[in-house]
């Protein structure tokens, strides 16, 4: 009982006992911090890493490609039983991507990865990041009326009408000072597509430029092979592209294969100068057409050759990693495969690779090891990575740093400790004369070594507690103190143009808050052990001389 | 001075009471056998007690007087159990305390007999009611101190009362006055109803007027309750005051007066 009683009074009076366990109150709350925020940023992350990627893919690095994808897929479920959910066979391949922002070219290199709407959504949280809501419920390479994110003002079809009318006037303007045409010219796509042609090298026209007669003939001369020439199309040139036969393409109701950007490719965000804030750039819009330029398998004799075509903007997908969203454009899978040339004379379409999602909790490393030896590299030629591997220096430099960021501020907790260690000697020495007296009223030794253990141990849930509390208040109130420290300083501390988040991200793990709690308390409790200890041993007769 | 009651009718110990009441002289209460003791000091031993001999009879006040430097702090100690003898027995009553193991020697201090020092050695930190129940919180466990706690918290206001301090339960050590700190210490070394009280020159930083009065006090407990109180002073006017003075002369005691 004395010992719970003079152990409070000690905590009570004893100021500078507390001023020492200060620095354990801030490392806890530091640890605290640190630990959400950098949860919360991983989590983010991870959710993002994984984002567009699958549990596992299994790749072919020729460019040729699997031809069998679906037998490879019937396999891989023979294999993997249940565990597997769901699987689709996806073609990427590195391209260029064209499109016209304010009258200059914007060129760009894209990885295109060629999907199956329908199977793809199943394996990677693909659908979750698009900005059409309809798309969000099912994703498809349509071009949509409305429901856009609310940052496009203008996008879908409203925008290639307005887009189309503007070209369209442009062109009246255009043929009135040329030619002095009043009639208004047949409709025509922004861009003019081109049809990929074997054995010959074609590009289209610049995009947007207006249509000079030298381009203008040559492209009437490669854009169709055999027929070119029968057709009439010097007021018209691209009304042969992928439109039905007979009939012109309108641009302001069709449009041409749907293509989903990453959004850091079509989108900036600013700063203004002189209000400072944060404002998007689009540098071209669902509605937009764009051209892409990639490399072909079906060059003559297994070569490779460059193939073009132009592609509607239907949708942005943000996954808010920068990563991808500067890099990754989604065609549909069979579009894809033709304007590469990986669909035989057989109609047998090849694919890249295989993408496979399996049931959450499942253990990929191992899986990825059985189908490495089901599928062995030395035979198929395979490359079968989990989006782990595929990310991992990424990954093992942020555990490294949230490692190396615990050990740092725990050994604060520890300077801490010995802070306590130095206070406590003090206080002992200091308290000399009542552990006299206490042992001259018969308390034993170890009644006094638990006086001071439990003011030790009462002095580190004190300090873990007030620093726990403090953490915690810090965390859930981060975006506030942010905005506060913005207000004060002058100074963005959090720069949403770098960070892509609006938000601090943060995730409380009490796990982590107990561990650290209680660890904080045991190191108060270790720096009491030693003092404790040396007050247990006094020699009563001389602690009750001592002044 | 308000008289105790019935404050001593339990004893805490277990002892075989001396059939003898009170007149004749009774079996000593204390008894010490050719004590020595001595200290040592860059490693030379200095002797402190040489072979010392004394009896306590029981129910007297009984004063130990000397020089400074006589030993009889040093045998004070002896006889509290705080510090062990070099050689020599000390029997309280039937037993033998000198060579009892350390837990025994806590029990004892706590249980057995009452200690009161010069410099009054109260906690700081505990009010004045909290340092007169110290003893029993020692003694027990949390549970049983928190179970048994009215009735101890009962039996301190009234040995604060009975040592005159009832109005003073919620201070703190600080805010009393010499006199009354020693008197906290009194009714500190009464809680556990001891057979004996061992006092260290309990008025030795006390005025005349307070002195005095803490003597009346502890002769007063010596008659009422005929508590055995052994007293180091050196002080000749108060050992005149006892029934019974031990001198002690460089170690040895020099001269028993009855």
């Amino acid at each position: 009982m004395y010992k719970v009683l003079l152990a409070w009074r000690y905590l009570k009076t004893r100021y500078i006992a507390l001023a020492s366990i200060i620095s354990v109150t801030l490392g806890v709350a530091t640890l605290i911090v640190v630990n959400a925020v950098m949860s919360g940023f991983t989590h983010e992350m991870k959710d993002r890493l994984h984002g567009v990627l699958s549990d596992v893919e299994i790749k072919s690095p020729t460019v040729r490609g699997i031809v069998n994808a679906d037998g490879y897929i019937a396999k891989i479920k023979d294999l993997c039983g249940d565990q597997l959910e769901a699987a689709t066979a996806i073609v990427r391949c590195p391209a260029l991507l064209n499109f016209q922002f304010r009258g200059q070219m914007i060129n760009q290199q894209v990885m295109l990865v060629g999907i199956d709407d329908q199977t793809y959504s199943s394996v990677s949280d693909f659908k979750k990041y698009l900005l059409n809501a309809d798309n969000r419920e099912h994703p498809s390479f349509q071009l949509h009326e409305n429901g856009y994110d609310q940052r496009l003002d203008i996008a879908g079809w409203p925008h290639r009408r307005q887009q189309v009318e503007a070209e369209l006037k442009l062109q009246e303007e255009f043929n009135k000072l040329q030619f002095g045409i009043e009639e208004p010219q047949v409709r025509q796509s922004k861009i003019p597509s081109v049809q990929e042609q074997v054995g010959d090298e074609v590009f289209a026209p610049i995009p947007g430029q207006l249509p000079d007669l030298q381009t203008e003939d040559r492209s009437l001369v490669i854009i169709e092979s055999g027929e070119t020439n029968n057709k009439p199309s010097a007021v018209d040139p691209y009304s042969s592209v992928r439109a039905p036969t007979g009939q012109g393409f309108d641009p302001a109701t069709e449009h041409h294969v749907g293509i989903i950007l990453g959004m850091a490719i079509g989108h900036q965000k600013a700063r203004d100068a002189i209000t400072d804030e944060v404002s998007d750039i689009f540098l071209c819009r669902p509605g937009d057409d764009v051209q892409i330029t990639l490399p072909a398998a079906d060059g003559p004799g297994g070569s490779i050759r460059p193939a073009s075509a132009v592609c509607t903007v239907v949708d942005f997908y943000e996954s808010k990693m920068h990563q991808y969203d500067a890099s990754f454009a989604f065609l549909p899978l069979s579009d894809l495969q033709r304007i590469r040339g990986m669909i035989d004379p057989d109609g047998r379409a090849a694919v890249t690779g295989i993408q496979l999602k399996f049931r959450d909790g499942s253990n990929l490393d191992q899986l990825r090891s059985e189908l490495a030896t089901a599928f062995p590299p030395m035979i198929h030629g395979f490359q079968i990575q989990t989006w782990e591997d595929v990310q991992r220096p990424m990954l093992a430099a942020v555990e490294l740093e949230i490692t190396l960021l615990n050990i740092l501020l725990f050994l604060i907790i520890a300077v801490a400790g010995f802070g306590i260690l130095a206070i406590f000697f003090m206080i002992v020495v200091e308290k000399t004369k009542d552990i006299g007296i206490l042992k001259s009223l018969g308390a034993p030794n170890e009644g006094v070594l638990s006086i001071f253990l439990s003011y030790g141990f009462s002095l580190g849930v004190v300090g873990s507690g007030v620093g726990t509390a403090l953490g915690l208040l810090f965390v859930i109130n981060i975006n506030k103190v942010a905005r506060a420290i913005e207000w004060m300083t002058g100074r963005e501390v959090f720069d949403p143009t770098v960070y892509y988040f609006t938000e601090i991200p943060t995730i409380i793990n009490p796990f982590t808050v107990l561990i650290v709690a209680v660890g904080a308390t045991l190191i108060a409790v270790m720096a009491s052990v030693l003092p404790s200890f040396r007050a247990s041993r006094l020699h009563p007769v001389e602690a009750l001389r001592y002044e | 001075m308000p008289r105790t009651t019935a404050f001593f009718d339990k004893p805490i110990v277990k002892i075989v009471r001396p059939k003898t009441s009170s007149g004749l002289p009774d079996k000593p209460i204390l008894r010490a056998d050719r004590i020595f003791k001595s200290y040592s000091k860059a490693n030379l031993a200095i002797p402190v007690l040489k072979g010392v001999d004394l009896e306590v009879p029981q129910g007297k006040l009984t004063s130990i007087v000397g020089q400074s430097g006589s030993g009889k702090s040093t045998l004070l100690h002896l006889l509290a159990t705080l510090d062990a003898p070099d050689s020599g027995e000390i029997h309280f009553l039937d037993n033998r305390i000198d060579n009892l193991g350390r837990r025994e020697r806590d029990r004892f201090r706590n249980e057995s007999i009452g200690i009161i020092f010069q410099f009054y050695h109260l906690l700081p930190e505990l009010t004045t009611l909290e340092n007169v129940l110290v003893p029993k919180m020692i003694a027990e466990n949390f549970f049983r101190y928190a179970f048994n706690k009215k009735a101890y918290v009962e039996r301190a206001k009234h040995l604060l009362d009975l040592v005159g301090l009832s109005h003073r339960f919620t201070h703190k050590p600080r805010e009393l006055s010499g006199g009354e700190m020693q008197r906290v210490a009194i009714a500190r070394s009464l809680i556990a109803s001891p057979k004996l009280l061992l006092a260290d020159e309990p008025t030795g930083n006390l005025d005349r007027e307070n002195g005095e009065e803490i003597m009346t006090l502890l002769k007063n407990l010596n008659d009422d309750e005929s508590l055995t109180i052994v007293m180091v002073t050196h002080d000749p006017e108060i050992a005149n005051e006892s029934d019974h003075t031990i001198h002690l002369e460089s170690g040895r005691v020099a001269l028993k007066a009855a």
